[in-house]
């Protein structure tokens, strides 16, 4: 018995895997992001120099042999602190992301499915928060939790919540008066299992697309927020923090900004891609 | 022989609007007997769908008493109770495009209520429950993994069918389940309803706009009008010998395939009083051709003018006063 449920199981992942795979640039978006894990993984056995180890008699180095990306301000090898910055910037990204999807979907699916004054008290609560700039309500929430990679997750986090209860509220909002909702309810099904099992699957995307574009996002507001000493130590590699370091010196050493902003673009393109194809893949109605 | 299996008494269901209450369903009672079809018919906007949705609990009633099996339902508070109800009354909806959830099979779809309420042992018996209740309803097993946008309109009434099914009820309302459908399909799931009737011993409440498909199926028929039955009686009797004027008007509507056309159609002058806010007298005076002062000032109730016959006519207390 548990053999065939199993079983069934993985038809049904094999089944979405058979339906990605059709979507190439999906294909493309997953080698990508694996790459990046991988690098991210075995960042120690990647990187040619130590990424805190200063030079200065090699200062503003442009890309050649010996350091593929340049060097900074410090002489510090920019090849080797994208790569170790890619540790960190990918766990930010997607834990902050991680953080405000699961929140913000679970928000904005009771806000928009329960009654008005649920509703009311959840979205007023939203657009408090909506109301303050995203960055300076990061700013207020880490600068209460204090510093360190796990509070500037949860500022990142928690500061972006408000977009994705509204997405998911509304589009839960336009599913609530369906029949097949009512038809689960006429057979008894609790709300609880009414939203996990009918609403959730049918929003997913929108959600999904505002996440992925979202990565982006957290990883720049971690690096803004290090900038102004709430997040990681200067010396921490991580590309946001290599992008706005490098940002006074663009006219003369664009590299310096060059390399970790394609690090970030590629990051957020593979997402892209492979959110497209997700979200394809579990659509029935696009089925072949 | 015929037990009552479902008693409505008093039903009413006022919606709230800006301009006052919206008296969709106003003071209805009606029988149902085992094994039996009660056809509620209407135009739209009468509340006949309204009173169904609301005997089944889907919109709780504000008044009134649902009598299912001894016990008056409508005074269930505890989950267990409702799941209990909800297993023995359900429903099959109007339209099949909406009622099925897109991103699920067919054969998801059916072991839904059969998950909710936990009626299978372990994911084998659910899979066996829910391919004989698809071969119940004529689906082929091989159309387990479909989608509903991949069947046509009467496939997928006919998953709503097995999601009702599935929980073998004894009461099943009927919301206009074939009018979505093409003619050709409407016949096939007409005789498929009544085919089940036999075989599970099932009484419906059948709602329709469309009085040919009511007779075809129903043994007692119910005619709403704004919110409350103004006749009531068994099948033929409405058609032979109908005593409301709206009724009269109803059946003269439909059209007949004769040479010699010499039967009058009586055309309905007027439009339906809003529901909101009612006329206190007769709701049907101002469009009633044998307007009396008396329809004016009072409101007609039903009353019995022959063998289970029922109208709520003024015209009628008359000759039955004048009877007795």
């Amino acid at each position: 018995m548990e053999k065939t449920t199993k079983k069934r199981r993985f038809l049904r992942l094999k089944e979405f895997w058979r339906r990605l795979k059709k979507n190439k640039l999906a294909i493309v978006g997953l080698c990508i992001l694996c790459f990046l894990v991988l690098v991210a993984i075995f960042a120690d056995f990647i990187a040619t120099h130590d990424y805190a180890e200063q030079d200065l008699l090699n200062q503003y180095k442009l890309p050649s042999k010996d350091h593929y990306f340049g060097t900074d301000k410090f002489g510090r090898d920019i090849f080797s602190r994208v790569v170790h910055g890619s540790r960190i910037s990918l766990t930010v990204g997607f834990i902050s992301v991680g953080i405000a999807l699961v929140f913000g979907s679970l928000i904005g699916a009771i806000a928009g499915y329960f009654s008005a004054r649920v509703d009311n008290i959840l979205m007023r609560l939203m657009d408090i928060l909506l109301a303050i700039p995203q960055i300076l309500l990061a700013i207020a929430i880490s600068a209460s939790l204090g510093t360190g990679l796990t509070n500037l997750m949860i500022a990142v986090g928690i500061s972006s919540i408000p977009q994705y209860a509204r997405i998911m509220r509304a589009a839960v909002l336009s599913l609530k008066d369906q029949q097949f909702i009512e038809a689960t309810k006429a057979a008894g099904g609790s709300n609880f299992r009414t939203i996990f099992v009918h609403i959730i699957p049918n929003c997913l995307a929108p959600i999904i697309v505002q996440a992925t574009l979202g990565v982006a996002f957290a990883i720049l507001t971690a690096a803004g927020l290090s900038f102004i000493g709430l997040g990681l130590d200067p010396g921490v590699p991580e590309w946001g923090a290599m992008l706005s370091e490098g940002r006074d010196y663009i006219r003369d050493f664009p590299h310096m900004t060059l390399f970790p902003g394609l690090a970030i673009m590629i990051t957020i393109l593979s997402l892209n891609l492979l959110g497209d194809g997700f979200r394809d893949a579990l659509d029935p109605k696009l089925r072949d | 022989m015929s037990e009552k299996i479902l008693e409505v008494k008093n039903l009413k269901k006022y919606f709230k609007t800006a301009a006052g209450p919206l008296h969709a369903v106003d003071d209805v009672s009606l029988t149902i007997n085992k094994g039996e079809t009660l056809g509620l018919v209407g135009e739209s906007g009468c509340g006949k769908s309204t009173c169904g949705r609301a005997i089944i609990r889907l919109n709780d009633p504000d008044s009134g008493e649902v009598w299912f099996k001894g016990d008056n339902i409508l005074k269930y508070t505890h989950r267990k109770d409702l799941l209990r109800m909800k297993q023995d009354m359900q429903i099959v909806f109007q339209d099949p495009y909406s009622s099925l959830n897109p991103r699920m099979s067919t054969g998801d779809l059916i072991a839904d209520p059969l998950k909710i309420n936990k009626l299978y042992k372990n994911k084998d018996d659910l899979r066996e429950k829910v391919v004989e209740a698809m071969a119940t309803v004529g689906l082929e097993e091989r159309l387990y993994g479909s989608y509903p946008h991949e069947l046509d309109g009467g496939r997928r009434q006919r998953i709503g069918i097995a999601r009702a099914l599935v929980l073998q009820p004894e009461f099943i309302v009927m919301d206009e389940p074939v009018s979505a459908l093409d003619v050709s399909i409407q016949a096939q799931v007409l005789n498929l309803l009544m085919d089940l009737q036999d075989d599970f011993s099932l009484s419906y409440l059948f709602i329709s706009h469309d009085l040919s498909v009511v007779k075809h199926i129903s043994d007692n028929i119910a005619v709403m009008y704004l919110g409350k039955i103004v006749e009531l009686a068994p099948s033929h009797e409405i058609f032979t010998n109908p005593q409301h004027p709206y009724t009269q008007a109803l059946l003269s509507a439909i059209p007949r395939p004769t040479l010699e056309d010499n039967t009058e159609e009586i055309l309905l002058e007027g439009d339906v009083p809003s529901p909101v806010n009612p006329p206190r007298h007769c709701r049907f005076c101002s469009r009633c051709r044998y307007r009396m002062p008396i329809c004016e000032q009072e409101e007609p109730a039903l009353t019995e003018v022959g063998d289970k016959h029922s109208v709520a006519c003024f015209l009628h207390h008359d000759t039955q006063a004048s009877q007795a």
